[in-house]
């Protein structure tokens, strides 16, 4: 299996912010977008996701292939950390949630509500989720937002163990995670030009 | 399919979901009309069947910005619409936790309001059954709303300007039903027109409701 | 020839209607100011219903105008959907206020008129009642457009919407009939029956009617020449904050 993105261009807002781009992921590999604020990645990893419609180009896999995990966690605050993640567990129709607490380290906090939990503890009971899909493409949008240095360790292991068992991962962040396998992509070259010569037609730009 | 459902109705029943407002709103709709229009009995069994569906159908109304909002805000619906799940499902399952949660109730409780406005013996059937019958419409074609204005702030009240007009065959038909019932007369075909609607609600608005519901979250 | 299509180029449709503009807004005063001296003036009281029966060249135009104006926006909206051209999408964006005061005009002659005849501005007559939930669509139709940023998006909604209303308008009319029978005479104009009004009446009715269609294309093609330019804006705007 592999992720196949070719020629891709995005809109953001239905004005292009990111052209032609081209990037290969086989099995077991982790590519990096990085870039400046607002340059486009996270409109990337949404339409890789399948979550918009890309402008031009191909995405080269299903989307259920896909899990994704943007800026919020779609966490509901009433529901037990275990209630949380047994849901989506069912949704994506997997069933097993324990490797996915122990990979994040929640086993003890299981029991609780998930809105007693801390900003960093609710981070990773997100990311504990992308385990409990069992899809092969992980699309993070900077997972690591509020993460200690202990707690990035547990999601690169988690990033590894994914990897490990032939998934690919493609998140955008600013840190270094430790992962030395992963690639890394600068988009900004990619940056959509304005068009040379206005023609006002159909799309109005 | 199961697990949303079931979740959405834990969600709704737990501290701060809101399970149980419709019903108190309903309450006070109908403690209220006898204070506007006079206590008497005989004008109050007169106006009883469309006080009821009218204030069954604005407690439906109250709690529709909550199919989607809550679920939008802190992000599960971008994980949904990636989940093995169609969005025609997602919606059709929306739609039918809120009826559970806010329907299902008003139908129970609604002999009881209709004791207080002093409805004739006769339209209690009637009444329960035409409200049996339309609110799963109003859900239906609530959701189908609330889809639409999911992404926009302050959208509570636009979601109200775009609902209450597509809630008027529903409203006309219900009531009529109640109306009929409790003067005694025929309801048959009022009956088989509120079914109608109801049945190609459900049949047909899930498809738009996803449509609007994927151009949200693009 | 020429495909249809290439009108829905937002440059090539300013292009043309900013050469027919001219002329159909002098036609439209035209058959208008005709229709109107015509109808008001030169048409005899009638035997029952007086002179009051002359608002008849306002009414009965403005409601055709209402309904045909949301025709015109499901069909704009279909358009949209199924084709993608943003003039499509935009007419029928420029088209909703247009329909939504042709309404309000068709309310507020038939109350003028219904003083009058029926001793009352107000009833709920099926025919009253459909108009005033027209117009509560027209009101939801224009408040959703206005209250999306995105175009895009705006113009995606407001089609479903479209299509969904048409479909609940439908149902309402029809439901408002069964739910009361009503004061309204027939319809003026049918196709299928026999005329019920006279010549003298109907002749100048046909000019205003004329004069109302020519009214509405004008304003919907200069209403929609702005939205064009105001999108063209935005879109410029958007691309100098990117930079």
């Amino acid at each position: 299996m592999e992720l196949n993105v070719t020629g891709l261009s995005v809109a953001r807002g239905g004005i292009p912010v990111l052209e032609g781009l081209d990037f290969t992921l086989h099995a077991g590999e982790a590519l990096i977008l990085r870039g400046p604020n607002g340059v486009g990645k996270t409109t990337v990893l949404r339409t890789v996701a399948g979550l918009q419609p890309p402008l031009a180009g191909t995405v080269g896999l299903e989307r259920e292939a896909m899990a994704y995990a943007g800026h919020a966690d779609g966490i509901k605050t009433t529901l037990t950390v275990r209630e949380n993640l047994e849901f989506w567990a069912e949704i994506f129709a997997t069933g097993r949630i324990d490797a996915a607490l122990a990979a994040f380290d929640l086993v003890g906090l299981s029991d609780r509500a998930a809105g007693a939990l801390s900003a960093g503890q609710k981070r990773r009971l997100g990311l504990a989720r992308m385990v409990v899909t069992g899809r092969p493409v992980w699309v993070l949008d900077e997972p690591t937002v509020s993460l200690d240095a202990s707690a990035v360790a547990l999601f690169a292991a988690a990033v590894r163990t994914h990897l490990a068992g032939g998934g690919m991962a493609l998140m955008a962040t600013h840190i270094d995670l430790g992962l030395a396998e992963a690639r890394i992509l600068d988009v900004a070259p990619y940056r959509a030009k304005a068009p040379a010569h206005d023609d006002f037609d159909g799309s109005f730009l | 399919m199961k697990a949303l459902l079931l979740r959405d109705i834990r969600l709704a029943v737990r501290a701060g979901g809101g399970f149980g407002l419709g019903l108190a709103f309903f309450l006070i709709v109908v403690v209220l009309v006898p204070f506007g229009v006079g206590p008497d009995s005989g004008l109050l069994a007169v106006i009883a069947p469309g006080i009821l569906w009218l204030g069954a159908l604005l407690s439906c109304l109250l709690s529709l910005d909550r199919i989607f909002a809550l679920d939008w805000e802190d992000g599960s619906l971008d994980l949904l619409a990636t989940a093995p799940l169609p969005m025609e499902a997602l919606v059709s399952l929306k739609a039918l936790a809120h009826w559970l949660t806010t329907g299902v109730p008003l139908v129970l409780a609604s002999p009881l309001f209709a004791l207080l406005l002093s409805l004739p013996v006769e339209g209690y059937l009637p009444l329960v059954i035409s409200l049996a019958l339309g609110t799963p419409a109003l859900s239906v074609i609530g959701t189908f709303g609330a889809a639409l204005t999911v992404g926009l702030k302050r959208g509570g009240l636009l979601l109200s300007l775009l609902v209450l007009p597509l809630y008027v065959p529903t409203l006309i038909f219900g009531a009529e039903v109640a109306r009929r019932g409790a003067e005694g007369l025929d309801t048959g075909v009022p009956l088989a027109m509120l079914a109608g609607i109801t049945f190609g609600a459900i049949a047909l608005l899930p498809f738009a409701s996803a449509a609007v519901l994927r151009v949200n979250l693009r | 020839m020429a495909s249809l299509w290439e009108y829905a180029n937002p440059k090539k449709f300013i292009q043309t209607t900013d050469r027919l503009l001219p002329w159909l807004s002098v036609l439209a005063a035209i058959t208008l100011v005709i229709g109107l001296i015509w109808g008001f003036f030169f048409t005899p009281d009638d035997f029952r219903q007086g002179s009051t029966v002359k608002i008849i060249y306002l009414h009965v135009p403005s409601a055709l105008m209402a309904i045909n104006a949301w025709l015109m926006m499901l069909v704009a909206s279909l358009v949209w959907i199924v084709r993608r051209h943003h003039v499509s999408a935009l007419a029928a964006r420029a088209a909703a206020p247009v329909g939504a005061v042709m309404t309000v005009i068709a309310l507020a002659t038939g109350a003028i008129w219904g003083q009058p005849m029926w001793g009352t501005w107000w009833a709920w007559d099926p025919r009253l009642t459909s108009f005033l939930i027209l117009f509560l669509f027209y009101l939801g139709y224009i408040a959703l457009w206005a209250a999306i940023e995105n175009d895009d998006t705006a113009a995606d909604l407001t089609s479903v919407l479209c299509l969904v209303g048409s479909v609940f308008a439908l149902l309402s009319r029809y439901a408002v009939n069964f739910w009361n029978q009503g004061l309204h005479q027939g319809a003026s104009l049918s196709l299928d029956k026999e005329k019920n009004v006279a010549d003298v009446f109907y002749h100048p009715l046909l000019f205003c009617i004329a004069g109302f269609v020519l009214l509405f294309v004008a304003l919907v093609f200069l209403r929609t020449q702005t939205e064009i330019r105001a999108r063209r804006m935005r879109a410029l705007l958007a691309r100098e904050r990117l930079g």
